[in-house]
């Protein structure tokens, strides 16, 4: 058996500005967006309406009990109808790699963001929602001014923790062949018959990257801890 | 939408001469073994680790430390293209071709298991250790007071209350390895996906597939969490109520 690691320096560039680029890109936009989506939904939950409450629960139990590979062939299917729908186009539109896995990711992302932030919610003594109505604040002052910025401060590191999740489960757009970082070593890898090397390098990459966030976000927890 | 809704389709004759109905059941058997072999891999490892991590021990927690983080940091698919693709290579040249002249489904499925348990036992492991530290410490005071020895104080003392205060935690995680059994799919295990996959692309009913697929995740959770439940109240002790750690403190 023979290694050949230079596999590696030839195509690094093509790895990290094509593939890296793509995973951080997905990683951040859908984080963002999943919790703003999943404040909504957590909101939802949490609002006495019950209805609404019914329906974001529904919609959150239902894909957290769903492995994330099925969603994202469900959307993939799904979005081109969607978009149809929404464009009252005739045929189903077709929508690129990228946005697909967006969409994706954000709705998916989003039902455990819901969760985190419902906790969150809940962390906020309820004296404080009184005390803001008491001053007149409408309730959508009392949400935006008092309890969700305190809710974001508590939950700042299971959010960044759960991000880290997700930095790590965007490598299953493989499904989709399309070139994240794994999509893109495994292209290398395909193509110079060098499945050992691109494979271990791809895990010591993923490795260091993940291990140093979860690092960062320790040492963020200890220092920001609100001591109450 | 235009889309052929055609729910019929899972009574048609599927390539290999059983119906896409039997090749989805087909995808579900395959899910449920990986599943429970896994998980018996991962509470195994994941009660040896987790102790580990307890004990007094300072290189044995720093071993368990790193084997945790070790798992917990390398994406789940990476962590099965290695036991798929690169374990066979660095093994021993015997074991590694032993390993890759098994048969088709076996080729796949021991790897894909093996892939699973260890990814999960590390996860266990760290409910294991919570479990084990939400004790009293005096439990395991009182326990040596006794004079029984460590493996005594762990076997007899310590792991059975841990083991209930973390019974729901671990009902999550099995739920967790159902699921994500069907990254395995990647390497060609014909799971429950895999099987969706397949039917997807010889019968063109894409929606109808995916639908049935969702029931039988969800079915198959139900089952879970109400076996979980009846355990659960099997093993309660009466009037022992267990702290249950902090499932949400963990990091990955």
């Amino acid at each position: 058996m023979n290694f050949d690691f230079d596999v590696i320096e030839r195509s690094w560039v093509y790895l990290f500005q094509d593939g890296m680029v793509f995973t951080l890109k997905l990683t951040i936009f859908s984080a963002l967006g999943g919790l703003f989506l999943g404040t909504l939904l957590a909101l939802c939950r949490l609002s006495g309406i019950r209805v609404l409450a019914a329906v974001a629960g529904a919609y959150v139990n239902l894909l957290r009990a769903l492995p994330l590979i099925l969603v994202i062939f469900w959307f993939y299917f799904l979005v081109p109808y969607i978009g149809a729908w929404l464009t009252g186009a005739s045929r189903p539109v077709s929508v690129g790699g990228f946005t697909s896995a967006l969409i994706t990711f954000t709705l998916f992302e989003a039902a455990y963001f819901c969760e985190i932030m419902r906790a969150g919610i809940q962390s906020v003594p309820s004296g404080q929602v009184a005390a803001g109505s008491a001053l007149g604040m409408t309730y959508r002052q009392v949400m935006a001014k008092v309890v969700l910025p305190q809710a974001f401060r508590n939950m700042t590191p299971i959010l960044l923790t759960q991000t880290i999740v997700l930095f790590q489960d965007t490598s299953l757009v493989y499904v989709l062949s399309l070139t994240d970082f794994l999509g893109a070593a495994t292209k290398v890898a395909q193509r110079d018959g060098r499945l050992i090397e691109m494979y271990m390098f791809v895990a010591i990459v993923y490795f260091i990257m993940s291990y140093a966030a979860s690092l960062l976000v320790r040492y963020l927890r200890q220092r920001t801890g609100i001591v109450r | 939408m235009n889309y052929n809704w055609n729910w019929s389709v899972f009574f048609d004759e599927a390539p290999g001469g059983v119906t896409y109905l039997e090749t989805l059941l087909g995808g579900l058997a395959w899910t449920i073994a990986t599943a429970a072999l896994s998980w018996l891999i991962a509470l195994a490892m994941g009660t040896l680790v987790g102790v580990a991590r307890t004990t007094n021990v300072a290189w044995a927690r720093r071993l368990g430390t790193a084997y945790v983080e070790l798992l917990r940091n390398i994406p789940l698919l990476v962590q099965m293209f290695l036991w798929y693709f690169v374990v066979p290579e660095l093994l021993p040249r015997v074991l590694g071709d032993a390993m890759k002249q098994i048969a088709p489904p076996w080729g796949i499925f021991l790897p894909a298991v093996l892939c699973l348990g260890f990814y999960t036992s590390s996860r266990v492991a760290e409910q294991v250790r919570a479990g084990i530290e939400s004790l009293p410490p005096g439990q395991r005071m009182a326990a040596t007071a006794l004079g029984l020895v460590p493996s005594q104080v762990y076997r007899q003392v310590l792991l059975p209350s841990a083991f209930r205060i973390i019974l729901p935690p671990l009902t999550s995680e099995l739920l967790n390895l159902i699921k994500n059994t069907s990254v395995a799919f990647t390497i060609g295990l014909f799971e429950l996906v895999g099987a969706a996959r397949s039917m997807q692309e010889f019968s063109f009913q894409v929606f109808e597939t995916f639908a049935l697929a969702t029931l039988f995740y969800l079915l198959l959770n139900l089952v879970v969490v109400r076996v979980m439940s009846l355990i659960e109240r099997r093993m309660a002790v009466p009037g022992f109520i267990g702290r249950s750690p902090a499932t949400e403190e963990v990091t990955p």
